[in-house]
């Protein structure tokens, strides 16, 4: 298939604002009287809230608003729809304002608005909390004991949908069987099983999460926000205050990182109260440390793999027991976990049992493929023994048992058409894989990873401009040059250039429902309401072009923006330029669902060199592969891959929330969370791999989260190569290096 | 709090502020002058996206008090453009798709800009160095160092 | 006649059964088969009318969109499992 526009590389949209600094982003809002908020938050990781006296905060001069839970709505039992269906409201609200325990340090307790961020901060620093300091517990495996201190006292162990009667800080269980795993480990000729863990780990996206809010003299509530879904801010914001839906409208501003973390909502709610108090807009922005201590990490995790395999490297029998860290509310992304870590591999005997445990750390959020590195850790790392115990190259282990069209995974539906072969296949021959390792002390690594992605809602409108241009209307926030992807499927379907579209991203009254920019899906979902809005569009000029010729509009067809009826011929430009003459204006509109979903596999070369004395990793080479279906926009899907690469060399190197026992973190800045810099890494190579998604007009599979999945693995299985030590937990830091040389 | 007068040029422009002496130059910069390009990161000199040019070196404008600037030159990512021209650097960042969420990229641009001022030619690990102290989570770097041999006139 | 995989947590109600065949054309119908063959399945899957919390339907490996509105082809395969969302 040749195509125009797709595939090639345009300028963004939003180029220039975004070099110059005119972007708006979340903390840039400026409106008049705004007032500034600080959110008071626990020192405690599990305490009890006795009293809170708030009177001395209120005689500081500039405050003019204090807010605690008392302000918020009583939730009651209602349940909320955040789009991917229904949770408790109650806990909803309690993460946003703890009412009578704080369950991690961190949680937002009450809040302040005053003339400026200083008196905010002072003014918080007077309000007055009583605590009765619990019990904690940290980890999954001490929480799962049965004399644990239990976070909540009215949560229960539910087991698909059949709850127990003994409150429990293990929220869900479930279970994935397919065939007879206890037979197939029978038969097995080599069997590795290991335990790992995996630290608590933070998405780190650069801008604090920041939110002005108005609650207008009409009633309205006005939210300026930066948000990886506004649509779910709105119902979220609706819900905690109860309010109708159409009571609020979200503006989202551009939005500076997210990677699923900018998902939950938290502070909104919140301003909007202390605008209501103060008759004045308000805005709240996180400090770093309120970031790391009062948003949304990923899931700490404890993990058992075992898998059994024939002499030939065929595996015969798979287990897992995948125990992941909720944080403050049930919700750890231990379901989708337990899909993908078998998810690359054909295997007819599964067992896999997970588990959804509640801890007194910050209630957790998506981050990038969320559940699916954790446990691709693990597997990655037990293959990669197997593949030495049986002296097979490693990606040729997976290939031998590699998922394929038709392949049932764990969880029960077969895949579709699926790029699990092309992609190692890709690997195999890259010219990373290829070339000698540099010297003493190196070692290289693979791994191989999957994400799902996601389809859900989104809507498009297109107008034409007479100048042969149009205006593209969207909802999806843009975090990574989206805006661009999906004015190039429109442009395609038009025949115009990409440059010839302008896109504009807008608040929740203008644009039909748009589901979250996350789960890989906006390339694919949203370019398709675009896709979609350009095909009617094309309907329509059809009509138009007809009413010129005189002819049956069945007559008329368009290729690549030209426009026939016999010998009659228009192009797109000329035809805009006489909407006027031939009935008026031409506005496309779509809205879409979509099904046709295609997953990604995604796999990861890393060379480094260990240092035997110091434990100090240094990464040398780096390859991302990964299968996209078809690349819209090539540097920003390779932009996705290496973003994801390195936040997963990250995690597997340095980064940790480092806990004190009594809860505390110590390392909420990022001077102790170690994210890469520039200094750390060397360039990232990309091997795009295209196996078309049959369910996208252009073949699309989203990209952004998979590339995440197997780089932690793929260091581990390279530091094993280049040190001689199989490292069970993450992060691999200089120190847990050294302790397992000294071992 | 009394205010302190404070008299800078910014962006080549003479520029005149009165701040309290516990506000950065950051806060000055965002909430007082309204020139909100330059942005928060972290407030305690960890992640660069503050970055600005003061009297020809970089800092982080979150660990400078703003009445620490009197009789500065400062630069920000509002003054790299040439007029309603882009500036080659910010041009190469573009081309090379050196941003995705964009909110490093103000501190990239101003702390290559200051690189190139005084290493025209930098090799690969002089760049990576220089900037090291500007995080960004979303692109790896790769294409923010590309997009920086491209401004300096050839990759190395 | 649609093919239900049965969760391993609800095999405990099917005396163990893994798959199950059902004549229905939607998911709502392919619930209430199964509740009439084994009575108690349907809360363990549905409340309120819908689908669980973080429970979807797959048919054929497609996640239904509609839930238990989704219609059901003869001889489909139907999955209960989590719901995913994305980051």
């Amino acid at each position: 298939m040749s195509y125009q526009v797709i595939g090639t590389r345009p300028v963004r949209h939003d180029g220039a604002d975004k070099v110059t600094g005119r972007a708006v982003y979340g903390a840039d809002t400026q409106m008049a009287g705004m007032l500034h908020g600080h959110i008071v938050r626990s020192p405690h990781a599990h305490a009890r809230i006795l009293r809170i006296d708030t009177s001395k905060a209120e005689a500081l001069p500039g405050v003019l608003a204090i807010v605690t839970a008392a302000d918020l709505p009583h939730p009651g039992d209602r349940m909320v729809d955040l789009g991917e269906g229904l949770t408790r409201l109650s806990w909803v609200h309690g993460n946003v304002l703890a009412s009578d325990k704080v369950l991690y340090a961190g949680h937002a307790v009450a809040a302040v608005a005053a003339a400026n961020a200083h008196i905010a901060e002072e003014a918080a620093s007077l309000i007055e909390v009583d605590y009765e300091p619990l019990p904690c517990v940290l980890t999954a495996p001490d929480a799962m004991k049965p004399d644990a201190p239990l976070v909540h006292d009215d949560v229960f162990m539910q087991e698909f949908g059949k709850l127990t009667d003994t409150p429990s800080n293990i929220s869900d269980h479930f279970r994935f069987e397919i065939g007879d795993a206890a037979k197939g480990f029978a038969k097995a000729h080599t069997i590795v099983e290991r335990t790992l863990d995996t630290s608590t780990v933070h998405q780190g996206y650069i801008e604090p999460h920041a939110a002005t809010v108005l609650w207008n003299n009409d009633g309205r509530v006005l939210v300026w926000c930066s948000t990886q879904g506004s649509f779910v801010v709105r119902e979220v914001v609706a819900a905690v205050l109860d309010l109708p839906i159409s009571q609020v409208k979200v503006t989202p501003t551009e939005i500076g990182g997210g990677f699923g973390g900018k998902i939950p909502v938290y502070l909104e709610p919140v301003a909007a109260l202390l605008s209501r108090k103060s008759g004045r807009p308000v805005k709240i922005a996180m400090s770093r440390k309120d970031v790391f201590e009062g948003s949304g990490p990923t899931p700490g995790s404890h993990m058992t793999v075992k898998i059994g395999v024939a002499k030939d490297g065929k595996i015969v029998a798979a287990q897992a027991n995948l125990a992941y860290e909720a944080g403050a509310y049930p919700g750890a992304m231990v379901g989708p976990g337990a899909m993908c870590v078998f998810a690359a591999y054909d295997i007819e005997n599964i067992a896999i049992d997970g588990y959804d445990v509640l801890v007194n750390k910050p209630s957790t959020a998506p981050y990038r493929a969320p559940g699916a590195t954790n446990a691709a850790f693990a597997t990655e790392t037990v293959m990669d023994e197997i593949a030495e115990k049986l002296g097979i190259d490693p990606i040729e282990l997976r290939l031998r048992n590699a998922a394929k069209e038709g392949t049932r995974r764990a969880d029960g539906p077969k895949y579709k058409r699926i790029g699990c072969v092309e992609v190692l296949e890709a690997m195999k021959n890259s010219a990373h894989y290829q070339a000698p390792l540099p010297g003493p002390n190196c070692g290289r690594g693979v791994a191989i990873g999957f994400w799902f992605n996601i389809g859900f809602s989104s809507s498009c409108t297109i107008s034409v401009n007479s100048d042969g241009t149009v205006n593209l209307v969207e909802g999806s926030t843009d975090i990574g040059g989206s805006r661009t992807s999906i004015s190039m499927q429109a442009a395609e379907v038009l025949g115009i250039k990409a440059e010839d579209v302008h896109p504009t991203i807008v608040d929740t009254d203008s644009v039909g429902y748009t589901a979250v920019t996350g789960g890989s899906r906006t390339t694919f979902a949203t370019g398709l309401a675009a896709h979609d809005a350009a095909k009617d569009v094309i309907r329509q000029l059809s009509v138009r072009a007809a009413k010129l010729w005189e002819v049956d509009s069945e007559l008329v067809n368009c290729q690549r923006g030209v426009f026939q009826s016999g010998k009659h011929s228009i192009t797109f430009k000329e035809l805009a330029a006489k909407l006027e003459e031939t009935g008026g204006p031409v506005v496309g509109r779509a809205t879409v669902n979509p099904s046709g979903v295609g997953g990604s596999f995604a796999g990861c070369i890393v060379d480094v060199r260990v240092d035997p004395e110091t434990g100090k990793t240094d990464v040398l080479r780096v390859t991302s592969i990964q299968d996209a279906g078809k690349a819209i926009h090539p540097s920003y899907v390779e932009g996705q891959m290496q973003g994801g690469t390195v936040q997963g060399i990250g995690w597997a190197l340095n980064e940790e929330y480092f806990m004190d026992p009594s809860g505390i973190m110590k390392n909420s800045s990022f001077l102790d969370y170690r994210m890469p810099t520039a200094l750390d890494l060397p360039m990232i190579e990309t091997v795009i791999v295209e196996v078309p998604n049959p369910g996208h007009p252009f073949g699309v599979r989203g990209v952004g989260e998979a590339n995440i999945v197997p780089p932690p693995a793929a260091v581990a299985n390279a530091i094993h190569r280049a040190a001689n030590i199989r490292m069970t937990r993450l992060p691999m830091n200089p120190n847990a290096i050294m302790e397992e040389v000294w071992r | 709090m009394s205010t302190v007068r404070v008299q800078t040029t910014i962006n080549n422009q003479p520029t005149e502020f009165l701040c309290e002496p516990r506000q950065s130059l950051l806060e000055c910069l965002r909430e007082l002058l309204k020139m909100t390009g330059t942005k928060e990161g972290c407030n305690d000199g960890n992640c660069g996206a503050c970055t600005v040019i003061m009297d020809g070196r970089i800092v982080n404008s979150c660990l400078v008090l703003g009445v620490e600037c009197n009789g500065s030159e400062i630069t920000t990512v509002e003054g790299i453009a040439v007029g309603s021209k882009l500036h080659p650097i910010q041009q190469a960042f573009l081309e090379n798709a050196a941003l995705q969420c964009g909110i490093c990229t103000p501190g990239f641009l101003v702390a290559a800009k200051s690189l190139l001022e005084s290493e025209p030619h930098p090799d690969e690990q002089q760049i990576r160095r220089y900037l090291a102290n500007n995080l960004c989570r979303c692109t790896g770097y790769d294409k923010i160092i590309k997009a920086v041999q491209q401004a300096a006139g050839g990759a190395q | 006649m649609a093919v239900v995989h049965i969760p391993a947590l609800l095999r405990e109600l099917t005396n163990n059964e893994g798959s199950v065949e059902v004549e229905a054309t939607t998911v709502r119908e392919v619930i209430a088969q199964l509740e009439q063959r084994y009575p108690g399945i349907s809360e363990r899957l549905t409340e309120g009318g819908r689908l669980r919390k973080n429970l979807a339907v797959a048919i054929d490996g497609e996640i239904a969109i509609l839930g238990v509105l989704q219609q059901v082809k003869a001889d489909a395969e139907v999955h209960f499992i989590p719901a995913i969302q994305g980051g």
